[in-house]
């Protein structure tokens, strides 16, 4: 899946984008670029903005300067039924997975299709059950999101964001407080997704074994420079990566012996 | 007591030093765990040495407890011996935690003047690896803290946030409003699944404490006017009294104050936990507005209950006040027949409308401060208050302004 000089173009652009809080920047000039069907993660040490850059990316947050593309439309500062049209093109699981806590599985997984299709009641049903069953968690359905472990809400969030079956997923921190079995069940599930659908995966995460397990392709941002440290595939950064630092975090050694 | 205080110190011990396993040093000198700690306690002693230096023994526990007593002494004794050289002696330490490992960093990092500093001396092998970390002369000045901003700049600020708060609520108003309308013109847009709900719990489930309220409040109006009434014969009337006063004013406004503290805070502490759960950013994400989603169902089930609560008050309130007034001999029917008299359409249905505006702004409020929320444990309860305080400040400002709208009205 990576993408090579025959590739199609680019599902999302990053065009120069500089991202921040309160006039203060905290990452500048970012330009990248996410093929389709490629398992995209973005990485960095605690606090360098990853999650506020995957933030801007699917739009909660107005960027300072620069633009986000999906599907070669802009998106950044788009509004109306074209902003609606582009968020139809991506689903986002959330750290803590997000569902409503008032509506069961079903209805959570539910609630895209019925404010967004014309479907009949009972094919909504039928779409929701059979996304639940595709992230494992069928029979679950009339469960309610606090009856249920943080894995299984996290695999409910994807079923949820897959509900209109979206080109790209964006996943925040996957793994974040899950054991490291659930976690690798996780990336499996992500790895089957991506192949079975074609599905473009941006994830954040900082989880080495599941960078390893599903990276295509991986950026490292850095505090420092406000800026990408280094891109490209993970085990080649760790082994030849000319940043120390970059190596470092590949190989998890602490910056100094203390 | 004795027993209970050493379970006591040296179960923090091992909280404290399990906490720090795996580090490079530790934290915690065990050279005698069973050493009484009554007895050991630390001790401090002065001497004066051969050359003229001033020693300090340091001896038994330097712990979390014992070290409080000697940190005085033993910064006086500093202090006495200024002009000499200090040594420390720590031979006969065989304890020592954080607070003993502070107390010696506080000693070395006096200030002293050339030829006369504070070393310590046959210092224990676990007690050095203890102090290996830290760096006594970075201590030397006192830790930095924030200054608290000057009276201009908080005065900007303060005006700043007023600024962004009205801009903030003017949109809401709009939006709100924008949302509202979109609703009515699409019915089949409307969540009212979810609006029933809303209304059931904001509704019926305050039924009984509507019920006591109001009962209560016809009970003490027909009871406190009837006494006085009864003194110039004029018992009846307290039913036009209590009729009017209910219609026109306790019954909305009572209902909105009760509607206020159960639902108005529902509204904010549910809406603030979906922010802290970033639920308002899936919903974004979806391309659903939350204030379409979240604002109209809440506010169409307020304006539906609120009336309806309200005349449900006034009947109880009548009830109470009837039940007086037959204690004071006027029967039943005759507290009625006033009651019609008394009550014009116009002030029921005036009470109505005024009992739907509160319902309007109660869970217009309510919802305004849950997605004001912002992060943290504590974001929540803030906007439960603020909703709860500020739902109750506009609905008696919206009373005062209905009473005098309705006197020029002349209803």
């Amino acid at each position: 899946m990576h993408s090579d000089s025959q590739s199609p173009p680019p599902i999302i652009q990053v065009r120069d984008l500089t991202l921040g809080f309160g006039g203060t920047p905290l990452l500048e000039h970012l330009s990248f670029d996410i093929a389709p069907g490629e398992i995209f993660v973005i990485l960095g040490g605690s606090g360098c903005g990853k999650s506020t850059l995957l933030k801007h990316m699917i739009g909660l947050y107005e960027p300072m300067a620069g633009e986000v593309v999906i599907g070669g439309e802009v998106f950044t500062g788009t509004e109306g039924q074209a902003r609606r049209d582009i968020l139809r093109r991506f689903g986002v699981m959330y750290q803590m997975g997000a569902l409503f806590g008032s509506m069961t599985l079903l209805e959570n997984v539910r609630l895209p299709l019925e404010e967004f299709t014309g479907l009949p009641d009972e094919a909504m049903d039928l779409v929701a059950r059979l996304k639940l069953q595709l992230v494992g968690l069928a029979g679950f359905e009339q469960h309610m999101p606090a009856e249920i472990s943080g894995g299984m809400q996290k695999r409910a969030a994807i079923a949820r964001a897959m509900a209109l079956d979206p080109d790209i997923l964006f996943l925040d921190e996957p793994s974040a407080g899950l054991d490291p079995i659930t976690s690798a069940e996780l990336d499996q599930l992500i790895l089957r997704l991506s192949r079975i659908l074609g599905i473009t995966f941006v994830v954040v995460t900082h989880e080495l074994p599941s960078i390893f397990t599903i990276a295509d392709r991986v950026i490292m941002l850095d505090k420092e420079t406000r800026g990408i440290l280094a891109q490209g595939d993970p085990a080649h950064l760790r082994d030849h990566s000319e940043h120390p630092w970059v190596r470092r975090f590949f190989n998890r050694e602490a910056t100094e012996a203390s | 007591m004795g027993v209970h205080r050493r379970s006591l110190i040296l179960s923090s011990l091992a909280i404290w030093s399990d906490m720090f396993n795996g580090l490079p040093w530790s934290p915690c000198v065990p050279v005698e765990k069973k050493t009484s700690v009554n007895e050991g306690g630390a001790q401090l002693k002065a001497s004066i040495g051969p050359a003229g230096e001033c020693i300090l023994v340091l001896a038994g526990r330097l712990d979390a407890y014992t070290v409080g007593p000697l940190w005085p002494r033993a910064g006086r004794m500093l202090q006495d011996h200024a002009d000499t050289p200090v040594r420390v002696d720590l031979a006969a330490v065989d304890y020592c935690d954080g607070a003993g490992v502070a107390l010696l960093l506080d000693l070395l990092r006096q200030t002293r003047a050339p030829g006369a500093e504070v070393t310590l001396v046959n210092v224990p092998t676990k007690v050095a690896q203890l102090l290996e970390p830290f760096d006594a002369s970075a201590l030397a000045s006192p830790s930095r803290t924030r200054r608290p901003p000057g009276l201009g700049r908080r005065l900007g600020d303060g005006v700043h946030d007023l600024g962004r708060d009205l801009y903030n609520h003017v949109v809401f108003v709009g939006e709100a409003a924008a949302a509202l309308a979109h609703g009515l013109a699409h019915p089949s847009r409307v969540r009212w699944k979810d609006a029933l709900r809303i209304a059931q719990e904001a509704g019926v489930n305050a039924l009984p404490i509507v019920a006591l309220i109001a009962f209560l409040m016809g009970v003490i109006l027909a009871f406190q006017s009837a006494v006085a009434m009864k003194q110039f014969g004029a018992e009846i009337f307290v039913a036009n009294l209590v009729a009017l006063s209910l219609f026109r004013e306790l019954g909305p406004l009572m209902t909105a104050i009760l509607l206020a503290g159960r639902s108005a805070s529902a509204f904010a502490a549910e809406i603030g936990t979906m922010k802290v759960n970033e639920e308002l950013n899936a919903l974004t994400t979806m391309g659903l507005d939350p204030v379409r989603f979240l604002v109209v169902t809440r506010v169409m089930a307020a304006v539906i209950i609120a009336p309806l609560l309200t005349i449900f008050a006034d009947l109880v309130g009548l009830m109470g006040g009837a039940m007086v007034m037959m204690t004071f001999d006027v029967p039943l029917v005759a507290f009625m027949n006033q009651v019609s008299h008394a009550v014009s359409p116009g002030d029921f249905l005036g009470g109505l409308f005024k009992a739907t505006v509160f319902g309007l702004v109660i869970a217009g409020v309510g919802c305004l401060r849950g997605l004001e929320t912002r992060t943290g444990a504590s974001a929540v309860g803030i906007s439960t208050t603020r909703a709860v305080v500020s739902a109750i400040i506009l609905i008696v400002v919206l009373d005062g302004l209905f009473a005098v709208i309705f006197f020029h009205l002349g209803i």
